[in-house]
C-alpha cells in the first residue's frame, strides 16, 4: 500500500487486535449492534405479545366463567356474553369518563391513583387504581354473577387474579390466577384447578357483615375458609389477603353495596 | 486455515460420533429439563440450533477483530443479544410453548455447547465452515432431545405430539402410563442409556477408566 489509509474505518481494522483502542471499540461497536437487535425485537414484538396476553386473559375468563356450575346454561340465555363495566373504585358506580377503551390511558395518569396507607395496605400494593374494568353477568335485571379483577403482592412478585362472586355478592363462583412467579412446586400451585376447586361456594362474610375469609392453615372448617398450601404459607397468606383487601372497603366494597341495594 | 474443509463430514460428524451431548456430555441442563414432552424438545432443539447457527456465523465474521483479552465476554454478549430475540419471537407467535419452556430459551446464553463451539470451532475457522460445524452440533444435540423427549412422553402419557399413540388403560385400552418418565430422574436414567449403547456400538469412545482397582489380595495361605 502506498502512504497510509486515509480510510479511518479501516485502520480502526487494522490495528493490533491488543491495543486499548480496538479492545474499547470492539466492545462498543458490539454492544451497540446487539443492543440495536435486542430493543428492535422487544419493541417489534411488543404489539403481538399484548395481542397474546390479553387473549388469554379472556380465555381465562371464558374457563372461570364456564367452571360456575350452571353457569353455561345462565350464558346462553343472556346471549353468551359478559358486559364489560369500568368502575369508579371511589364511588362503586360506573365510572362517568373513563370506558374499556380509555381505561389503559387513565391507568397511565398517576391522578388515577390512590396511595393506601400502611394500615389498610393489606394487599401490599402501595397504591391502587382509582378505576377498574369488571365483568358482570345479568339475570332480568339483576348481576347474577360479577368477575373482579384483583392482585397482591405474593411472595416472588405480584399475583393477579380474577374472583367471581355470585349474585349475593357474599358467595365465591370461582378463582382464575392469570399471572404470578411463585415457587414452583409449592406456591405456583394457586394455579391448579385442584387448589381452585376449593373457592366455588365459600363464603366471605357473615350475617352481621363481618368480613371471615380466610386461607386456612392445612384444611378448611368452616364455609369462609379455603385449604391452605402445605409449604406456601406466605402464598396462602397473600391469597387470603388479596381477597380480603378487594372485597373491603379499600376495594369493591362500594361496588358490592351498590350491587345489594339494586343500583346495578 | 490449517485444516482443509469438507462439508459432509463436518456436518455429520457431531450426529453420533461426536455428538455434544452424549460423548461430550455438553448441555445437560435443557437437555434434562425440557423433555417432557416432544413439542418443547423440538422448540428447544430449533432454538438451539438457530442460536448456535447464527452466533458462529457472526464470531467467525468478527473472529480477526475480536480482542483475545475480551473475547469470551464479546462471544457472551453476542448469544445472549440472540438468545433474548429468539425468546421474543417465541413469546410472539408461540405462547403455549414458549411458556412450557419459560427460563430453559433464556438459559441458552449459558448452554456450555453454545460457548463451546464458538469457543472451539467458530473463532478459529470461517464463516461457512463454523456455521456448518455449529449447524451439525445443533442437529446433534436435537436428535439427543428428540430422542428422550419422544421416549419420554410415549412412555409417560402415551402420546406423541399430543396426540394418543398407546390407548391409556383408564380409557378401556392397554397402556398404563409410567408416571417416572415425566420426572427428571427418568431423563437421566434414559440419557445413560442412551450414552451406553452408543459406546456398545462404537467402543473407541469409551474413556479409559481413571482409577484401577487394586488387585484383591490373595489371602496368605
Amino acid at each position: 500500500m502506498a502512504g497510509p489509509d486515509r480510510n479511518p474505518w479501516r485502520r480502526f481494522l487494522a490495528l493490533p487486535n491488543e491495543s486499548r483502542a480496538k479492545t474499547v471499540g470492539i466492545a462498543f461497536l458490539v454492544s451497540a449492534v446487539c443492543a440495536i437487535a435486542v430493543s428492535g425485537a422487544t419493541v417489534l414484538l411488543r404489539p403481538i405479545q399484548t395481542a397474546n396476553r390479553a387473549a388469554e386473559e379472556q380465555a381465562r375468563i371464558e374457563a372461570l366463567v364456564r367452571g360456575v356450575p350452571g353457569m353455561s346454561a345462565l350464558l346462553e340465555q343472556s346471549g353468551g356474553t359478559l358486559t364489560t363495566v369500568v368502575l369508579d373504585l371511589g364511588t362503586g358506580g360506573a365510572a362517568a369518563e373513563v370506558t374499556p377503551e380509555t381505561l389503559e390511558a387513565a391507568l397511565a395518569d398517576a391522578a388515577n391513583w390512590t396511595a393506601l396507607d400502611a394500615g389498610g395496605d393489606l394487599a401490599g400494593l402501595g397504591q391502587r387504581p382509582d378505576y377498574a374494568q369488571v365483568y358482570l353477568l345479568r339475570e332480568g335485571e339483576d348481576v347474577s354473577l360479577a368477575l373482579l379483577p384483583m392482585s397482591v403482592q405474593g411472595y416472588n412478585g405480584r399475583i393477579d387474579a380474577i374472583l367471581a362472586l355470585r349474585g349475593d355478592m357474599n358467595t365465591i363462583a370461582g378463582l382464575a390466577v392469570t399471572r404470578h412467579s411463585e415457587t414452583p412446586g409449592l406456591g405456583a400451585r394457586i394455579e391448579e384447578p385442584s387448589w381452585q376447586a376449593d373457592f366455588p361456594g365459600t363464603e366471605v362474610r357473615d350475617e352481621r357483615g363481618e368480613m371471615r375469609f380466610a386461607v386456612a392453615r392445612g384444611e378448611a372448617s368452616t364455609p369462609f375458609e379455603v385449604d391452605g398450601i402445605t409449604g406456601a404459607t406466605r402464598t396462602s397468606t397473600a391469597i387470603e389477603r388479596m381477597v380480603r383487601f378487594w372485597l373491603g372497603p379499600d376495594g369493591y366494597g362500594p361496588f358490592l353495596r351498590a350491587v345489594e341495594r339494586g343500583e346495578f | 486455515m490449517a485444516r482443509s474443509f469438507s462439508f459432509w463430514p463436518t456436518l455429520t460428524e457431531p450426529l453420533i460420533r461426536q455428538n455434544p451431548v452424549t460423548l461430550q456430555i455438553l448441555g445437560l441442563c435443557s437437555a434434562l429439563a425440557v423433555t417432557t414432552s416432544l413439542a418443547t424438545a423440538l422448540t428447544m432443539s430449533a432454538s438451539l440450533t438457530v442460536v448456535l447457527t447464527l452466533a458462529a456465523g457472526i464470531i467467525s465474521l468478527i473472529r480477526r477483530h475480536i480482542p483475545t483479552t475480551i473475547r469470551l465476554i464479546v462471544q457472551i454478549v453476542i448469544v445472549a443479544s440472540l438468545v433474548i430475540v429468539i425468546d421474543q419471537v417465541l413469546q410472539a407467535y408461540l405462547v403455549e410453548i414458549s411458556r412450557a419452556l419459560s427460563v430453559y430459551v433464556a438459559l441458552i446464553t449459558t448452554n456450555c455447547l453454545v460457548l463451546g463451539r464458538t469457543e472451539a470451532y467458530a473463532s478459529h475457522n470461517g464463516v461457512v465452515p463454523s456455521m456448518v460445524d455449529a449447524f451439525g452440533n445443533g442437529l446433534g444435540y436435537s436428535l439427543v432431545l428428540t430422542i428422550i423427549g419422544g421416549v419420554r412422553e410415549l412412555f409417560g402419557r402415551g402420546e406423541l405430539l399430543g396426540r394418543q399413540v398407546l390407548p391409556l388403560a383408564e380409557d378401556g385400552g392397554w397402556f398404563t402410563p409410567l408416571g417416572l418418565m415425566l420426572l427428571a430422574p427418568s431423563a437421566f436414567f434414559l440419557l445413560g442409556l442412551l450414552v451406553w449403547a452408543i459406546r456398545s456400538v462404537l467402543p473407541e469412545q469409551a474413556e479409559a477408566a481413571e482409577h484401577v482397582p487394586p488387585a484383591t489380595a490373595e489371602p496368605a495361605e
